[in-house]
């Protein structure tokens, strides 16, 4: 568990960041979302104190981050940023197992983790262990930063817009790995990002910053269906607050009983892309199936009813 | 490139031909020495002239080399940043007096000889290497230098593990370029009784024997092509590893 102590940072008169507390639950994805100058950064940088806190404390599973000496500190808290930032002149390997080697892991050890990691993050470890970064793609770049980050399987792992290099296509997929991978690891993880809907797809719990203060923090239908403030609301974006909502729940809550015509559905599909599929084939329902077994369908009406019952 | 791979070999055996067996010469150079006057340098061997001189160069330059990052690591630090105008500007006087006046001054304190031509080779040295450390140092790539920290690299693993390799190339540059200005600057060193290959040339400017000048003139310039290349061919290959 995380718990962030009424944390403060200030530049001269500025209030950066103002007396923000939370508490971040073991295994779990929070996503710090904002606006540039909102703080955000600032925060999640104060937890591994690349910035230390001008007031307040943080502390991880009890123990405070001022007791030890910062360099130390990070080496239990993953950290991957926008663009990456690999060694350049070190392998996809030597990367990878950075902060193990800092730890003085054994050598065999290191490989394997490093061969764990590249093949949960499907790049085959023979054929990329030993490039350089140089030689990736941007998508791969970004897997190895984010595999990096997590090889001494940290307490904690802070993202710092992580997928904001990546172009729409290659950042969906990027998105979806690392919720599989957190799934799979159990992680605990501290992303930030000025994106809502990356907020509220990869989110358990959201948290607003707005000029330096925590303006809301909650699961992601909390904040699409009750924004605190006119700022959050503004995030979420008013005309889009329904399909953000319907894309939160699985088809499988909606399923009923009966048949209906065109190609199925997969159970753990969003109501977003059930309310899709309907209006592009012009259908009253869509017929849900797992595995090419049916499971029944989903109507239009029943959809219509599950958005209206937001408040 | 492919024209590099047939001249290099014949620079190199060129190179060998006039220091090991600088009598296959004279035919070529007889009709620059005198009437009756010889052809060949003889009053000492090439090779050991040749040694002396890389020698010369090469301590001058390793000591350049260590003070000039010393000092780029030092004024790239934020303690050390106050410190970089005055660095500059000793580096720079290093540059801007001539090699001569140094030799000139060093030889009353240290006596004739290798010492005076050692100080003025290093401090012609210095300014090159120092610039360019400085601008490897501080053009490092800004993502990698943050997730160097906030992976918890401590600041002297920093330095030996990211950033000193980062600024490698760059310096490499600088000190090719010192070690080419310190090859041909070493010559005037034998004014001072230095053992160089300037000897060659200074007894040729002495007696009027062109074929001198030339023998000397020459294995000093193959040799700098040489080195030069060599250590071009050295960065490129850092730099394309680190995807530059």
């Amino acid at each position: 568990m995380i718990e962030i102590d009424r944390i403060t940072k200030t530049y001269g008169d500025i209030r950066a960041v103002d007396s923000v507390s939370m508490t971040v639950e073991t295994g779990t994805i929070t996503v710090i979302v904002g606006t540039s100058g909102s703080g955000k950064t600032t925060l999640l940088r104060m937890i591994n104190r690349l910035e230390e806190p001008t007031s307040g404390e943080v502390r991880i599973n009890g123990d405070s981050t001022l007791s030890v000496k910062p360099h130390i500190l990070r080496r239990r808290i993953g950290y991957a940023i926008q663009g990456h930032g690999l060694f350049p002149h070190h392998t996809v390997g030597r990367n990878i197992g950075a902060v193990p080697q800092l730890l003085g892991w054994p050598r065999d050890k290191i490989a394997a983790r490093v061969d764990e990691l590249l093949a949960l993050f499907s790049m085959d470890p023979a054929q990329f262990r030993d490039r350089y970064p140089a030689e990736l793609s941007g998508g791969q770049q970004q897997r190895v930063g984010v595999a990096r980050a997590l090889a001494s399987r940290p307490d904690l792992l802070l993202m710092d817009e992580p997928f904001g290099a990546l172009d729409p296509i290659i950042r969906t997929r990027a998105q979806e790995d690392l919720r599989h991978i957190q799934q799979r690891l159990g992680s605990t993880i501290m992303l930030v990002t000025h994106d809502m809907e990356e907020a509220i797809r990869l989110g358990d719990r959201v948290a607003v910053m707005d000029g330096g203060h925590l303006v809301q923090h909650g699961t992601p239908a909390e904040i699409i269906a009750a924004p605190a403030t006119d700022f959050v609301a503004d995030m979420v974006g008013d005309v889009e607050r329904p399909l953000r909502l319907l894309s939160l729940i699985p088809v499988a809550e909606l399923v009923e009983e009966g048949t209906a015509e065109g190609e199925a559905l997969s159970a753990d599909a969003s109501l977003r892309d059930a309310l899709s599929a309907c209006l592009w084939s012009g259908r009253g329902a869509v017929p849900v199936a797992e595995d090419g077994v049916p499971l029944g369908r989903v109507t239009l009406d029943a959809i219509r009813a599950r958005a209206g019952q937001h408040a | 490139m492919k024209i590099g791979w047939i001249l290099r070999p014949l620079l190199v055996a060129a190179l060998l031909a006039l220091v090991l067996r600088p009598e296959w010469f004279t035919p070529l150079l007889a009709p620059l020495a005198p009437a009756n006057g010889p052809v060949i340098y003889t009053r000492a061997s090439l090779l050991s002239l040749s040694l002396s001189h890389l020698a010369l160069v090469a301590m001058a330059s390793a000591a350049a080399t260590v003070v000039a990052v010393t000092l780029a690591i030092l004024v790239t630090r934020p303690a050390g940043a106050a410190f970089r105008p005055l660095s500059r500007t000793i580096t720079n006087m290093g540059q801007t007096f001539p090699p001569v006046a140094v030799l000139a001054l060093a030889v009353p304190a240290l006596g004739f000889g290798a010492g005076p031509t050692l100080v003025a080779l290093f401090l012609y040295g210095l300014l090159p290497i120092f610039e360019n450390a400085v601008t490897g140092l501080t053009n490092l790539p800004p993502a990698t230098m943050e997730a160097a920290r906030g992976i918890g690299l401590s600041r002297w693993q920093r330095l030996w593990r990211v950033e000193l390799p980062l600024a490698l190339p760059v310096t490499l540059t600088g000190i090719r370029l010192s070690v080419v200005i310190a090859l041909g600057t070493a010559t005037i060193g034998s004014t001072v009784a230095a053992r160089t290959l300037g000897e060659v040339i200074i007894a040729g400017l002495l007696t009027n024997n062109t074929a001198f000048v030339v023998q000397g003139g020459l294995a000093v310039g193959l040799f700098a092509v040489l080195i030069y290349d060599a250590m071009v061919q050295l960065e490129t290959r850092l730099a394309r590893r680190m995807g530059g």
